[in-house]
């Protein structure tokens, strides 16, 4: 019952003084407001890219084209071979024929094209479709099979691949340091704020130890600041992510510069972040305000 | 038995200062003591080592039986519950009203408001300012003020009243009238201890007298047995 009264007037009294010392609970909320800001760009990026990534691992395919007088034991050699390679996830044969009816049915022009051929005179190649574990590596793969006898051409997104995977990899990079940067600074600047907050109402901590308050007790209206703090700092991040994501989504019709990389979905996707948000800020405000208010209590 | 005993207190603050050297006294309960000497000579030194704000480097200060000077930090607010603490300058939350004030000493406790309530108003009463409970401490006289501090010092029934200076901001005529209320609430039964400069109220008052001089007692007079020797 005690405990229950003394945390109600807990919230009350945090609550008056969020408003009563509203300048620095600006201050305050402003640093979280940032925080959370970049934050939520950080974790957007870093989801988007690592999407992208995954996106184009899965797609990327190396196409290998066979001559045309391989024989069906040569192409079973060639298919041993390429699974003895390692990096090799999948590697798919289709012949000639299949690559011409299929070709048919995707369009009638090729279908009266191709028609005026027999099975012996496809003009096709039989092909091999392999995909690999790690992108990065996918050209050692490529060079490899290659140098295989009875293989015409190897073909795979060279150039895009390479130049994809290695800015995937500088926007992580960049993206996780500018987070931790950011957040090494905003992380001192909100304990800043908050120490002047508390620095300023020190004389209401001094009387509360004056009139018998226990150091739990003095410490729980500052605690449940932090959290009113962190709550109503998390705010304007919240709608931002969320409005601007949508946006942004609708903006580019889900995908970026092409079909190829595609954007995530706003739901949940943005839930999520606005969840994590308001649970950033809320434990930022509320350690921020316990760390800062144990220097005034003689513990 | 004596409420405080203290025996051989020692202070020596971290800079080197000795404030108090083998101070040796006891005060029983209902008494009404004086402490007076001049600046910096560890009179506030002394009190604060009763309500523990400042723990002695050697000696015991035994309150109510209980070795103040061995208790843990954490659990300090056990002995301010049963000590109320008045300063020379209020020490008031200047955002809240006087009712507030006053009130604020029992909410942390985690009284119900129905007990806050009366005991508020009882303490208003004694100190003369029932009629001033919905004011800020900015819109009230120094003395008045100060009864609201010492309202908020009362209002938990503490066994022990120690006032550091609490005239020393005031005029005369006022801090008789703040003398008159201290005085009504040792009559009440509770023991006070006020550190003071002024020697026309201690003249007046006629009441134990204890004199320390750089730190060291240096003389204890009984009531009605002061007179004043500075000058
Ligand atoms: N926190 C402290 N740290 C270091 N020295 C202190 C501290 N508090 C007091 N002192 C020193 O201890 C001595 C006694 O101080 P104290 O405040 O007890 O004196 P006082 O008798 O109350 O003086 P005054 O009449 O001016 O209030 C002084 O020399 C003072 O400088
Ligand atoms: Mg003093």
């Amino acid at each position: 019952m005690k405990a229950i009264r003394i945390l109600g007037r807990s919230i009350r009294d945090s609550f008056k003084s969020v408003f009563r010392n509203f300048a620095l609970s600006l201050a305050s909320i402003s640093c979280i407001v940032i925080t959370l800001i970049v934050v939520s760009i950080s974790i957007i990026l870093t989801y988007n890219v690592n999407n992208f990534a995954t996106l184009v691992e899965k797609d990327v395919t190396i196409v290998v084209f066979l001559d045309t007088d391989v024989t069906d034991d040569e192409i079973r050699d060639i298919e041993e071979d390429i699974n003895k390679l390692s990096n090799i996830e999948t590697c798919t044969f289709q012949s000639k024929t299949e690559i011409a009816s299929d070709m048919m049915e995707s369009s009638s022009e090729l279908k009266a094209i191709l028609e005026q051929y027999t099975d012996e005179t496809n003009p096709l190649q039989d092909t091999f479709k392999v995909k690999v574990t790690d992108i990065e590596k996918i050209k050692d793969v490529a060079d490899a099979i290659k140098e295989m006898d009875k293989v015409s051409v190897v073909k795979y997104g060279e150039d895009m691949i390479e130049q994809l995977v290695s800015v995937f990899d500088i926007v992580k990079n960049v993206s996780i340091g500018m987070v931790i940067a950011l957040i090494l600074v905003t992380a001192f600047l909100i304990s800043n704020t908050i120490k002047i907050t508390i620095f300023s109402r020190r004389r209401q901590i001094e009387i509360m130890r004056l009139v018998g308050a226990s150091n739990l007790n003095i410490r729980i209206p500052f605690i449940i600041e932090g959290f009113f703090l962190g709550a109503l700092g998390s705010i304007i991040p919240i709608v931002a992510t969320c409005y601007g994501y949508t946006a942004l989504y609708d903006n580019f019709d889900g995908q970026l510069f092409s079909p190829f990389i595609k954007l995530i979905e706003p739901s949940p996707f943005i839930y999520q972040i606005s969840l994590l948000l308001l649970v950033i800020g809320v434990m930022v405000g509320m350690i921020g305000s316990a760390l800062a208010v144990r220097k005034h209590l003689k513990i | 038995m004596s409420l405080i005993r203290i025996i051989d207190a020692n202070k020596k603050y971290p800079n080197g200062v000795t404030a108090v050297y083998d101070v040796s006294l006891s005060i029983n309960k209902g008494e009404f003591v004086f402490i007076i000497g001049s600046t910096g000579c560890g009179k506030s030194t002394l009190v604060k080592m009763i309500y523990r704000e400042v723990k002695p480097t050697s000696g015991k200060i035994l309150v109510g039986g209980v070795d103040v000077a061995k208790l843990r930090n954490s659990r300090v607010y056990k002995i301010r519950r049963k000590i109320g603490v008045v300063y020379q300058d209020f020490k008031l939350l200047n955002q809240s009203t006087v009712y507030e004030n006053v009130a604020f000493a029992l909410e942390v406790l985690g009284l119900p408001k129905s007990e806050i309530h009366p005991k508020v108003l009882k303490a208003l009463d004694l100190v003369g300012l029932k009629g001033k409970v919905k004011q800020y401490p900015n819109q009230l006289s120094g003395g008045e003020q100060q009864r609201v501090a010492i309202a908020r010092a009362i209002v938990n029934g503490p066994k022990i009243l120690i006032c550091d200076e609490p005239t020393g901001n005031l005029d005369e005529k006022t801090s008789f009238e703040i003398m008159k209320v201290l005085e009504e609430i040792n009559k009440l039964g509770t023991t006070v201890i006020m550190v003071t400069h002024d020697h026309e109220i201690v003249e007046k008052m006629q009441k134990r007298v204890i004199r320390l001089d750089a730190g060291r007692l240096l003389k204890d007079y009984s009531e009605g047995t002061y007179q004043n020797e500075s000058n």
